[in-house]
């Protein structure tokens, strides 16, 4: 067991969270999200060119002559490869797609759709409503399931390391404009879990020290507790975060948002379980006594 | 909890050799006999086009108000009741009734057993729900009415569309309702949904309807315009023949003018009406009407008899093929709007596969290397668990069909990332009750038993995030849901009772040794 003294810096790490969580929320607020198709409706093509020479701005120029509204193109790994993303979505035309490869074959020479995503404005409303009830429900459930499992002041401590991972993370989704679509409320869902997880291990391990030692205060104890727990954290991360990178790394363009999603809410996860779910007991002044009254109840 | 006895020790390995062959009978082929099973590729990994279509029923609505309207009038006719000023106002039939009939209209309306407001005796509610103001009375659809004329013009939409997507043939479509205006098509492996897409979008009416003598439009006339856009003609408003009395059709070459048409049967019904339409009507043109579009507007130069024609008109190959498949499939009861659309290319879904497989196996290939380094011995123990554990969740995948999507794969890439955290969590327990006890044996049951509540806990909460995800979440992100769901029931088994066998073995041998973990 390694014996650092991770309870000095809680007061420093919490206001750096505290400034985190303000600059995300200022972000999310203000500059909001950058919804994809997925979430805003639209059209989403993945196209590859056969000429090499095609660049973004010939692309997108092609594109703005087509009048289909506010056109976005972007590169998407490959050379050839391009991302293009524009407001409009035609459903009562069912040769709409085809028309837009016949034009655009005929100014900018052969293109492959490879990719064709087309959402109503409808749909996508459904989607982002189901996405955010996705996201409550297991924060619902979460909160639910520690509340049983443990004390309230517990519940408290895991749920607001949750909430400061997840809005971190939008945040720095919001910060450089990163596209949030359906894999990303995965994503978060996912940090969900993983946040949860790692606090839980460190709180069964502070309720298993508040039995065992009295005279300690919950200050020192936390430390203990998080020493204790320290390399099965690390371990824990390091393989999760190896499986990551490598899905970030060679998993495909289309799997990059969603694995960065996680890597951030992994590190942010681990963080807080010691970061903010500890400070959290150490400020509602739990001890011995507030688990063996639950258990007289 | 380090004991295992002899039945449990074979059980393990015969759950886990028969899953390993689950999973492997994907790639090689085995005795197809025994077991033929395959994890299903989702349209993301395998390409293909995902469509979800949205029914509009204003124009059945209107349709069926209409009808209505004439079943009133008839209906109270036959009770010589007196009705008047039948007018038709957004969704709403209005009509007005006499003061000494007031309450004899109310009550047949409102009566549970009424002939002309049904629905009551088997709904609890009637079809339509009746307001009275005054003398004058309104119906609107009530929420069953709404909801039955849906649901029924949605039976018949998704039989229409079932039959147009299996003309084109495609391999294994996939039609199914969603709610009660929405139909799902799934078409895996198809390079270019255009032309389904075009098909699915055509209402298909066909009608045979004459052109009017004289060229302003009137009472019992419509002016439609030519399906090339070219000009506009007057036509009757009587309905000659409709599209329901086709038997057959088909493209054919027209011998005589080289010209591709569509030649059609019609049913015994039909070919009546149409003889005797066209034996009063020679002379006349007669306009082919397609989705209130002129598609040609022949001249009846004889009576046609024999039930069965032609329809030309600028015909490619393919556009009268097209057509030939619309009339055969029928028409449908309103039209449908494409709200929702996601086709991959099945080259892009190689590519994603190559990539999945990659990431799979440097993942997989780090957190083996990883816990080599940090537990010997012990970090042995777990890759084996993990890697049957990989095993097993396929497996399991493989016997269910599930589909695998992309998002699935990185489901799986994770679950090899957070399942040696049971492992570790245990490990860890272990090296912590060692310094006290010196029996390794004890020291490793207590490593165990307690850990358990740890283990449990962090899981369930894992578990609690994938099954929200599996009934909130839509295509591929359900398949993420699924392999983190079915990886952490794996974890634990493979956790429980491989690696804790294999440990118990281990430890049992070596008892005697200084240090074991």
């Amino acid at each position: 067991m390694r014996d650092i003294s991770f309870n000095k810096f809680y007061r420093k790490f919490n206001i750096l969270s505290l400034l985190l969580i303000v600059i995300s929320l200022v972000f999310l607020i203000f500059k909001g999200l950058n919804y994809g198709v997925d979430f805003k409706g639209g059209t989403l093509i993945e196209l590859r060119t056969t000429d090499k020479t095609n660049n973004i701005s010939l692309i997108r120029d092609s594109f703005n002559q087509m009048n289909l509204g506010d056109v976005s193109v972007k590169k998407f790994g490959n050379e050839t490869d391009f991302i293009v993303k524009f407001e409009k979505q035609n459903s009562n035309d069912p040769e709409f797609i085809k028309n837009i490869q016949n034009k655009l074959s005929s100014s900018i020479g052969d293109v492959d759709f490879r990719r064709v995503e087309n959402v109503g404005p409808k749909v996508s409303l459904e989607l982002l409503k189901s996405g955010i009830i996705a996201i409550s429900l297991s924060l619902a459930a979460m909160l639910l399931y520690i509340w049983i499992r443990f004390e309230w002041q517990f519940s408290l401590g895991a749920i607001l390391a949750i909430f400061h991972d997840v809005i971190i993370t939008l945040g720095i989704f919001s910060i450089f404009s990163l596209e949030i679509n359906l894999s990303i409320v995965a994503a978060v869902l996912t940090i969900v879990g993983y946040s949860m997880n790692d606090t839980v291990v460190i709180f069964d391990r502070v309720r298993e020290n508040l039995k065992k030692y009295s005279d300690i205060k919950i200050f020192d104890l936390t430390n203990i507790s998080i020493n204790e727990t320290l390399s099965r954290t690390i371990i824990t991360s390091v393989t999760t975060l190896l499986a990551l990178f490598s899905i970030y790394l060679f998993g495909g363009e289309i799997l990059k948002g969603f694995s960065l999603a996680m890597i951030l809410g992994v590190i942010f996860g681990t963080y807080s379980s010691i970061y903010i779910a500890n400070p959290i007991l150490v400020a509602l002044n739990v001890s011995q006594r507030t688990i063996v009254k639950e258990e007289k109840d | 909890m380090l004991y295992f006895s002899k039945l449990r020790i074979i059980s393990v390995i015969v759950f886990t050799v028969i899953f390993s062959y689950f999973a492997f009978s994907n790639f090689v082929k085995f005795d197809d006999r025994f077991f033929s099973k395959n994890i299903n590729l989702g349209l993301d990994l395998q390409g293909g086009s995902y469509l979800l279509l949205e029914i509009d029923n204003r124009p059945v609505i209107t349709q069926k108000l209409q009808a209505k309207i004439i079943e009133l009038k008839r209906y109270f006719k036959e009770k010589e009741i007196t009705l008047k000023n039948f007018s038709l106002k957004g969704d709403t039939i209005l009509f007005e009734t006499i003061d000494k009939e007031f309450e004899n209209v109310k009550n047949i309306l409102n009566d549970k057993e009424s002939d002309v407001n049904t629905y009551y005796p088997t709904y609890k509610s009637h079809e339509f729900d009746v307001i009275e103001d005054g003398n004058l009375f309104s119906l609107n659809y009530s929420r069953y009415g709404l909801v039955l004329l849906k649901n029924s013009s949605l039976d018949q939409a998704i039989e229409i569309v079932r039959r147009r997507v299996d003309e084109v043939g495609t391999n294994e479509p996939n039609i199914l309702k969603r709610g009660n205006d929405r139909i799902l098509v799934e078409l895996p492996g198809l390079d270019d949904p255009n032309r389904i897409k075009s098909l699915l979008g055509k209402t298909a009416n066909l009608t045979f309807q004459f052109i009017s003598q004289n060229n302003e439009e009137s009472f019992g006339t419509e002016k439609l315009s030519f399906e090339d856009g070219s000009r506009d003609a007057v036509v009757s408003k009587r309905i000659i023949l409709s599209g329901d009395n086709l038997v057959d059709a088909k493209p054919t070459m027209n011998s005589q003018t080289n010209e591709t048409v569509v030649s059609f049967s019609l049913d015994r019904v039909g070919a009546k009406k149409f003889g005797k339409a066209t034996s009063t009507g020679v002379g006349k043109q007669l306009a082919i009407v397609l989705d209130g579009k002129i598609i040609s507007a022949p001249s009846v130069r004889e009576p046609i008899i024999g039930g069965s024609g032609q329809i030309s008109g600028d015909f490619t190959f393919q556009s009268a093929t097209d057509l030939a498949l619309l009339l055969r499939s029928g028409a449908l009861p309103a039209p449908l709007n494409i709200i929702e659309e996601r086709t991959v290319g099945p080259d892009l879904g190689q590519d994603s596969i190559d990539a999945g497989i990659l990431s799979l196996f440097i993942g997989f290939l780090l957190v083996i290397l990883f816990m080599i380094y940090k537990y010997r011995a012990f970090g042995l123990i777990a890759n084996l668990a993990l890697v049957s554990n990989l095993f097993l969740l396929i497996g399991i995948l493989t016997l269910f069909e599930a589909t695998l999507t992309l998002p699935g794969i990185a489901g799986i890439i994770l679950t090899v990332g957070m399942a040696v955290d049971a492992n570790v969590l245990i490990f860890e327990r272990i090296k912590e009750e060692t310094k006290n006890e010196k029996n390794p044996i004890i020291a490793f049951d207590a490593g165990y038993t307690k850990s358990r509540t740890t283990i449990l806990d962090a899981n369930i909460t894992t578990l609690i995030a994938a099954f929200i995800l599996f009934f909130m979440g839509s295509g591929p992100v359900k398949g993420f849901s699924v392999t983190l769901g079915v990886g952490i029931l794996t974890t634990l088994f493979s956790v429980y009772f491989i690696a804790r066998l294999l440990t118990s073995l281990y430890v049992v041998k070596n008892k005697d040794k200084e240090q074991l973990i």
